[in-house]
């Protein structure tokens, strides 16, 4: 059937153009905002300018009444209630009673023409009573009066407890604790969010939105509008950049179907790039806690990690997130004891959701400056600490998740040996410094966001009888390049080229499901349902090649267009005809393939956040170049390397590494989402400092490849986890280069100043949190440990 | 805003158009909305970001901060302008070979952008490369591979190869 691995590929692991390429660089991609349907009308959101308020009253007649306006819709006219998650239904497509922050939607128009919408906007009359605003961590814990929402501030507070922390750490040898943290930040993709909405007068629902995660739109219309999903058909456009910004619900998508149904007229709803600011579903702020106990060598012993969210006005993704700052600590290193709590506060601030790396560069940002430290404390060099907590391959970590292929090792004695490390992080020229630091993630949420026990990625495919095939698949390309693992997979086990696959992806109509393009699942799991879809073909293919040939199909295989005898490669016959042989004989030559990833949830509640069916890994090594003057730090070099268990297109996982390399160093050296009485400080792409070109480092990339057992092709993800180690990584540089430690994220010339004037009076060389908020979390959950743990 | 159409003639990739609209409606809107050029992209729409960037007698341009009244006699490229009798450009050609569109969102202004330079300078250094794309913003490639597209497509046009 398919190549063995070791064998000789035609396509996987070569890096050829993948199949939207050229659509793109010829302006062809056709964008949500690029679609124009006949009379379609344009949507505006009228959006609240108050943190928190309660509605006192709302009059749209004097919008109604504008010429050219073709409806107003307020709350009522979308009541129901609806969320990411099935345990946070806490959103309205419009506020109907109170406001939770600067930007929240209380009413929408459908208009002629986007200036008459704007105008219409301005006629709504809208009464608040102001409510107390809650606008940091500290605040919401301590808030008096009405809360944001229910009783108490606190969306979810989590605590659990994996052996005896308290005990090992009192057996230690040595312990520190360290406190930090992570301001939050933004997705900013380059498209601004769009929808469009089309009602038929067969009372079929149509919305074509640049979202990362179609199915879950798709569920989210049924429920809000009440039509079956029978009715609605979700077309996801291509995304102009997601990086987890457009995986939720948005109240514009449910509004513009809204609209296109009360209208009878196809309506477009795209946000402006302030909206988008305010959409957010970003980076948490997140204030965080570290203590580990370690042996002499320097061994972890036991840790303890709090966490502290800011969510936030709604509840997102946020108990996902929430679990996801505590998950994977025992994934990257060995630890034998673990205990974890960790808090979301809802504030009157858009709600914070995944962006990549989803509630997991925060805590690595804290673990890893903390192993610096430990490092130092205990004279051991950063590189030789991280390869003595290792976490070993074909294991279970204390906290159940399951390794399978594991290639950190690699990783660090790579980029260690690469930026010669060891010989000069001792000896920087002044102002100069490296940094190291490592990582792991996810090859896709183990998980659905809602429980059910069907597949979580599955593929069509169509044969023609020209030999081309039609690939139906629910996944959709965000720029990542899913759409060649698909075309690739399929056309290395069928032994055809790249482009005698047609894609058509993401179309709730046309598609089996996949589950989104958002937790680094697609190329395992879509990547799987693709290989096994094929090999079902393929199998029909061979029988019907083997009756032409007159041989046996377990002698075939394909490759060149061609099926032929392994041992007799002249006798053979062409792709093509096999297919017609096929269809001749039975018909419609198609198959489905779908992936289910295996239950691999630990024995306690709450382990259903952290379990994958793989895990890449990560290490950095950064070099920077800080003036002590100005407090500025330039970044001119940077190792790393990945894990990406097999590069199916080695120069697209190059790119996914290179643009986590670059949106790291914008989140540890200037990006902030960051607020003013509930005013967003710089929404907009000037003020919102992101690097550009002249930022831009050496990058030296490597890819490690370890083959894991259960990735198509042995592949593993790559469009997250390259970015974790990278943030540390910098703020250990900036205190090799100046001595002082910045314990906030982002690293700006203002706080390295002021640390610099703390080092110059002789106090702390440091930045950061001094103290944690006072919280009583829950007891822990007390779960047993898997076997290999116990005898520790 | 209540305003009469107004005519409005433009040249856009070698063709004459003639429109009436409103004299408000920036390049940007008009290209994309009048004319059908959908392949120019917003980001902001004011002037920050440079996705919208066109050509305007081979300089680059921000179609968002352009009123077409004042542009009637130039010479305007797009991406959809970029391509000989629907032979790609050498940029084109090297974007897609090497990655250098990811999301490709912001790639037209890229690749217009980077036509620019090399029209006027067809050897660019790395650190010339830099500076004339500097404007233009990509979340997603980290700018690496567009570096590199761009030198590999300066080096197949002096070969004569593009």
């Amino acid at each position: 059937m398919a190549p063995a691995d070791g064998e000789d590929f035609a396509i996987i692991g070569r890096s050829l153009t993948k199949p939207d390429a050229m659509a793109k660089v010829s302006g062809q991609t056709r964008f949500a905002d690029d679609l124009a349907l006949p009379r379609m009308l344009y949507g505006r959101l009228l959006r609240s300018p108050n943190p928190h308020a309660r509605i006192l009253s709302l009059d749209v007649s004097r919008a109604r009444a504008l010429p050219g306006v073709f409806a107003v819709l307020t709350g009522e006219d979308l009541p129901e209630k609806f969320g990411i998650l099935p345990v946070s239904q806490d959103e309205e497509a419009l506020a109907r009673e109170k406001v939770r922050y600067v930007g929240d939607p209380i009413a929408a128009v459908a208009a002629a023409d986007e200036w008459v919408a704007e105008e219409a906007l301005a006629l709504i009359e809208v009464r608040f009573e102001d409510l107390p605003r809650y606008m940091s961590i500290e605040e919401a814990i301590q808030g008096q009066g009405e809360p944001i929402h229910g009783r108490s501030n606190v969306h979810k507070a989590v605590a659990l407890e994996f052996g005896d922390t308290e005990a090992a750490l009192s057996q230690a040898a040595y312990q520190r604790e360290d406190m930090v943290f992570f301001e939050g930040n933004t997705h900013l993709p380059m498209e601004q969010h769009a929808a469009v909405g089309h009602y038929g007068q067969d009372g079929k629902l149509t919305l074509w939105s640049s979202t990362q995660t179609p199915h879950y739109v798709h569920r989210a219309l049924g429920k809000v509008l009440g039509l079956p999903m029978s009715r609605i058909r979700v077309i996801a456009t291509p995304n102009g950049g997601g990086f987890g910004g457009k995986s939720d619900i948005f109240s514009h998508e449910l509004v513009a179907a809204r609209l296109a149904m009360v209208t009878g007229r196809p309506v477009k709803i795209t946000l402006t790039r302030e909206e988008v600011f305010y959409a957010h579903r970003g980076r948490h702020p997140v204030l965080m806690k570290v203590r580990t106990g370690v042996d002499r060598d320097g061994r972890i012993a036991s840790m303890q990690f709090t966490t502290f969210l800011d969510g936030g006005a709604y509840g997102s993704y946020g108990v996902a997130s929430t679990y996801y700052t505590g998950a994977l600590q025992p994934a990257t290193y060995a630890i034998p004891a673990y205990r974890f709590e960790g808090v979301r506060l809802f504030t009157n601030k858009p709600p914070c959701g995944p962006k990549r790396g989803h509630g997991t560069p925060q805590p690595r940002f804290a673990l890893e400056v903390h192993m610096d430290r430990l490092a130092e404390d205990l004279g051991i060099d950063p590189v030789t600490l991280r390869l003595r907590n290792l976490p070993r391959a074909n294991s279970r970590t204390v906290n159940w998740l399951r390794i399978t292929s594991c290639g950190l090792k690699e990783c660090i004695e790579r980029v260690a040996e690469e930026s010669r490390f060891l010989a000069r992080w001792k000896s920087m020229p002044p102002g100069r410094g490296l940094g190291f630091a490592v990582s792991s993630y996810l090859s896709g949420a183990g998980t659905a966001i809602y429980w059910n026990d069907m597949p979580h990625s599955e593929v069509q495919l169509k044969l023609d009888r020209n030999g081309g095939v039609a690939l139906f698949c629910g996944a959709i390309d965000i720029g990542q390049g899913s759409d060649h693992v698909l075309a690739a997979i399929v056309a290395e086990v069928l032994g055809i080229a790249l482009e005698d696959v047609q894609l058509t992806t993401a179309d709730t109509d046309l598609t089996p499901i996949d589950l989104g393009s958002y937790s680094s699942r697609v190329t395992f799991m879509a990547g799987n349902a693709a290989r096994v879809a094929a090999e079902r073909v393929m199998a029909r293919l061979f029988a019907a090649a083997a009756r032409v040939m007159g041989c046996e199909p377990e002698e075939l295989r394909a490759r060149d267009r061609r099926i032929f005898r392994r041992e007799r490669q002249e006798e053979g016959i062409p792709f093509a005809q096999a297919v017609q042989a096929a269809e001749a004989e039975d018909g419609v030559v198609s198959a489905t393939g779908s992936y289910t990833p295996p239950r691999l949830a630990g024995p306690y509640k709450g382990s259903g956040v952290g379990p994958s069916p793989a895990y890449s890994y990560s290490a950095a090594v950064v070099e920077v170049d800080c003036d002590p003057r100005t407090g500025e730090v330039r970044v001119p070099e940077v190792w790393i390397a990945h894990d990406i268990g097999r590069a199916i297109n080695p120069v697209l996982v190059e790119g996914q590494v290179e643009g986590s390399v670059y949106m790291a160093l914008g989140e540890a050296l200037m990006e902030e989402q960051t607020f003013r009485l509930g005013l967003h400080k710089f929404p907009s792409m000037l003020e919102y400092k992101s690097p550009t070109t002249l930022e831009t480092p050496v990058m030296h990339t490597y890819l490690i490849e370890t083959i894991d057992p259960e990735g198509p092709f042995g592949a593993k993800e790559a469009g997250q986890g390259p970015l974790l180690p990278v943030i540390p990584a910098v703020a250990n540089a900036v205190h090799n280069a100046l001595g002082v430690r910045i314990d906030e994220i982002p690293i700006t010339p203002d706080r390295v100043l002021r640390a610099l004037a703390e080092k110059a009076r002789g106090h702390a060389p440091r930045v950061g949190p001094a103290a944690i908020p006072a919280f009583s979390f829950p007891p822990p959950i007390r779960a047993d440990v898997p076997d290999e743990w116990k005898a520790r | 805003m209540t305003a009469t159409r107004v005519p409005v003639r433009l040249r856009v990739n070698g063709e004459n158009y003639e429109v009436m609209t409103f004299p408000y409606k920036t390049l940007l809107e008009v290209l994309r909305e009048d004319l059908g050029l959908t392949g120019t992209k917003h980001g902001c729409e004011l002037g920050e970001c440079s996705t919208c960037g066109v050509l305007v007698d081979g300089k680059p341009f921000l179609s968002c901060l352009a009123l077409p009244l004042d542009l009637q006699e130039r010479a305007i490229t797009t991406i959809e302008g970029m391509a000989e009798a629907g032979r790609p450009h050498p940029l084109q050609v090297a974007f897609a070979e090497l990655g250098a569109a990811q999301c490709g969102y912001c790639t037209p202004a890229m690749l217009l952008t980077a036509r620019a330079l090399l029209d006027r300078d067809p050897s660019p250094t790395r650190e010339a490369i830099r500076q004339a794309l500097s404007g233009v913003l990509c979340r997603c490639t980290g700018y690496v591979k567009i570096f590199e597209a761009v030198e590999l497509a300066a080096l197949r046009m002096r070969d004569g190869a593009g």
